[in-house]
């Protein structure tokens, strides 16, 4: 331990904690554009500078040492902050009354904070194209202001390798290698790069337009549904506490914005992870194609079949929940109410930017006949149209979901946390070998926020060893396991993988909440505190419900008896699964 | 089965060493006077290293040339003493009668044109170097004499 005065507070950190956390320690907020808990401190920005022995250093890099006397604000660093701001700001637009991050930006909540009042600095604009290539990611560089993060997000945490920085001073432009299109490039869209970017450079592609003309059309049957994890996150929006479960709430504010019909896609889960089950419980007895990964995370699928189309047999055939959702409302809830397939259109809310791709990511996201999702928007554009239909969200009255597709169980829930769709999976693969129920439906081996979790779960004296990567940049160690034993011919680490492309999994997905709110940690949206928050409003959820296995879910057991027949046969392979196929890491 | 590039037999030679993969871009550039996209892709298999990060070094440094410049490289000094006697304005010649930016060639390929600091004859400032021809005490009017004589000289070739 190493002890400091931080402005006469005595202070007492483990050696290596840098000046900057220390201070967070004795409720002192160094103010600071580029670092962020999940990125290597870089020094870019120059905002966290602190004088340390009357010499002026930046706290984010500088380490604490013993007897350190540390003045981390006066008039003179208040000056300096205030002009270096000033700087960072001469090359960035003026276009907060129009950009989408307004409000949720750290850039204008800084200027606000210093106190920025004028234009001091003559402006240099570099006008930079703006990217929209991928239709679920929008790179804006002229808002860039290099603070690093995304780039860091995007090579070293996700292990992805499109996004980094071409060129250098002004001319410096975040894009893809000799400045391709995001769309010809690794991108998995999973939008970690949008979660962590400090201003409106990195955004989702908004297509709450889309909904609304949808809406519009009276011919239409439009539908909703939302995944789990948007349920323990939407409330940041409306000055709720981080992880606060508003389900009820949520399924109000869906009818009012005009929704014929509030589906969920935790009923979704539930069929997933019965055909998931089915599908693990047939390879595992056959010892076919595995271990078998999960398949629910599109930039997970889109990251295999860029970095690893060897191991696609590996993958689950299974889609993803709302995909389910989304093929079964165009066939069955069709069916049953008569309403002609070809009118209804199917909305999904999501945490997540990836999704917006997979809805056309294969031709069989089109089963129904039609496509099968017909839009996908986040958290984020879902909280924007509450806003826009002039909704009081905080006075709504608790509503539940419509039948057929809204009854759900606790596994369904957890589906949003990682380790979550393992759980469910393995309580339902259970029972289905045993015949009979798990006795403790949680694993706490595979709970937590650890980038690789492993288990040996005991099934009727046999053992299934599972894995849950946590974040696909984790991916490549337990990958070269897999493969280097095989290549060995010896016995495989693993016979049932999960992986969530987003560390802490869907709750921190890219499209979740940045909000804003001084009563939140900072920086704002997202780390691993509010990782833990958010996970703990599902495991909750799934804690207190009366049915925690999907296999009891009574509306999925009437959609196999009614319509779709046996699990993994027929119908319901024609429906619920899909292929995949090599893709080039660049185009 | 295609021969094994240039660039795949470099990288393939600096693979091993750590840290080298400025050391294989310089060689590539060496050889064939540009490092191009599939030069990068080679590098990147034969390195494993992600074409993000070779981009990222090929665009921060200056040196290096993304595609085949034109034949005749014109370099206008802008170090301090011929940017005050005016190679300023030498350079936004060159820039409207080629219709190219710094870093940039023509269409044709005759022409590249790019900016350096000091060629080491200040006292002939402000100065110009094409192709190892030095042209001193240059002027703005002395832009499209100098063009047409390298012109007349690749007709004649």
């Amino acid at each position: 331990m190493v002890k400091l005065k931080i402005d006469n507070f005595d202070v007492e950190v483990e050696a290596g904690t840098s000046i900057l956390d220390a201070a967070r320690k004795v409720q002192i907020d160094i103010p600071t554009l580029c670092k962020h808990p999940d990125v290597d401190p870089s020094a870019g920005c120059g905002m966290c500078i602190v004088k340390v022995g009357g010499r002026i250093m930046r706290s984010c890099c500088t380490p604490v040492a013993e007897g350190m006397e540390i003045i981390t604000n006066d008039g003179e660093l208040q000056e300096i902050r205030k002009t270096v701001l000033e700087l960072v700001l001469s090359n960035h637009p003026n276009d907060c009354l129009k950009c989408i991050r307004s409000g949720q930006c750290e850039l204008q909540e800084m200027a606000m904070q210093m106190g920025v009042d004028r234009d001091e600095i003559r402006k240099i604009l570099v006008q930079k194209e703006k990217d929209e290539s991928t239709e679920a990611i929008v790179l804006e560089p002229s808002k860039c202001i290099v603070c690093g993060r995304c780039v860091d997000i995007c090579q070293n945490q996700q292990n992805v390798w499109a996004l980094s920085y071409l060129n250098r001073g002004f001319a410096t432009k975040i894009t893809g290698a000799n400045d391709a299109k995001l769309a010809n490039t690794p991108c998995i869209k999973c939008g970690q790069c949008a979660a962590h970017c400090p201003t409106g450079a990195i955004t989702e592609y908004d297509d709450t337009q889309k909904v609304w003309n949808m809406l519009k059309d009276k011919d239409l049957v439009t539908v909703v549904q939302i995944a789990p994890a948007v349920r323990v996150a939407l409330g940041e929006e409306f000055g709720y506490d981080f992880g606060e479960n508003l389900t009820g709430k949520i399924y109000a504010a869906l009818r009012r914005i005009g929704f014929a019909k509030v589906f969920d896609t935790n009923f979704g889960a539930d069929l997933t992870i019965i055909e998931e089950a089915t599908e693990f419980v047939k390879r595992f007895g056959k010892k076919d194609n595995l271990p078998m990964f999960t398949s629910c995370c599109p930039a997970w699928v889109d990251y295999m079949e860029k970095y690893y189309p060897e191991n696609l047999p590996n993958l689950s055939s299974c889609k993803s929940p709302h995909q389910m959702v989304g093929a079964v409302a165009k066939t069955y809830y069709a069916q049953k109410t008569g309403i002609d397939a070809e009118k209804i259109r199917v909305v999904s809310v999501m945490p997540c930017t990836a999704k917006k791709w997979e809805t056309h990511r294969h031709e069989t996201m089109r089963s129904s006949g039609y496509q099968d999702v017909d839009v996908v928007i986040t958290t984020r554009e879902l909280a924007k149209m509450i806003r826009q239909a002039g909704i009081n969200f905080r006075a709504l009255q608790d509503e539940a979901a419509d039948d057929p597709l809204g009854e759900y169980s606790g596994a369904g829930t957890i589906f949003g946390v990682t380790g979550g769709v393992m759980t469910a999976a393995l309580r339902t693969a259970y029972f289905y070998i045993t015949g009979k129920e798990l006795g403790k439906l949680n694993f706490e081996a595979i709970e937590g926020l650890k980038g690789i979790k492993a288990a040996e779960i005991d099934i009727n004296g046999t053992k299934v060893r599972i894995a849950v990567v946590n974040g696909v940049g984790n991916v490549e160690e337990v990958m070269t396991a897999i493969n280097e034993a095989k290549a060995n011919g010896e016995e495989l680490p693993y016979h049932f993988v999960e992986v969530m492309a987003c560390p802490g999994g869907c709750i921190a997905g890219g499209g979740q909440p940045k909000v804003m709110m001084h009563n939140l940690p900072k920086p704002w949206g997202i780390n691993d505190e509010i990782r833990r928050l958010r996970s703990k409003g599902l495991n909750d959820e799934d804690e207190e419900a009366v049915n925690r296995l999907s296999h009891h879910n009574e509306s999925i057991k009437r959609l196999y008896t009614e319509f779709l027949g046996k699990a993994g046969e027929g119908k319901a392979h024609e429906l619920l699964h899909t292929k995949y196929r090599q893709r080039d890491l660049y185009k | 089965m295609s021969e094994v590039s240039q660039a795949a037999q470099i990288a393939n030679k600096w693979r091993k060493k750590r840290g080298s993969l400025i050391m294989a871009l310089h060689e590539i550039q060496d050889v064939k006077g540009y490092v191009d996209w599939q030069d990068a892709v080679d590098v990147s298999q034969g390195m494993g290293v992600p074409l993000a990060r070779i981009y990222e070094v090929l665009t921060f440094y200056n040196f290096f040339k993304l595609e085949a410049p034109g034949k005749a490289v014109i370099s206008v000094c802008t170090g301090t003493a011929c940017y005050l006697k005016g190679n300023d304005k030498v350079l936004e010649k060159f820039k409207s009668e080629l219709g190219v930016n710094e870093g940039e060639s023509t269409p044709d390929k005759m022409f590249h044109l790019q900016s350096v600091r000091c060629v080491g004859c200040c006292g002939l400032a402000p100065v110009c170097v094409v192709n190892g021809k030095t042209y001193g005490r240059m002027t703005p009017e002395a832009v499209p004499g100098i063009l047409a004589e390298w012109r007349k000289t690749f007709e004649e070739e």
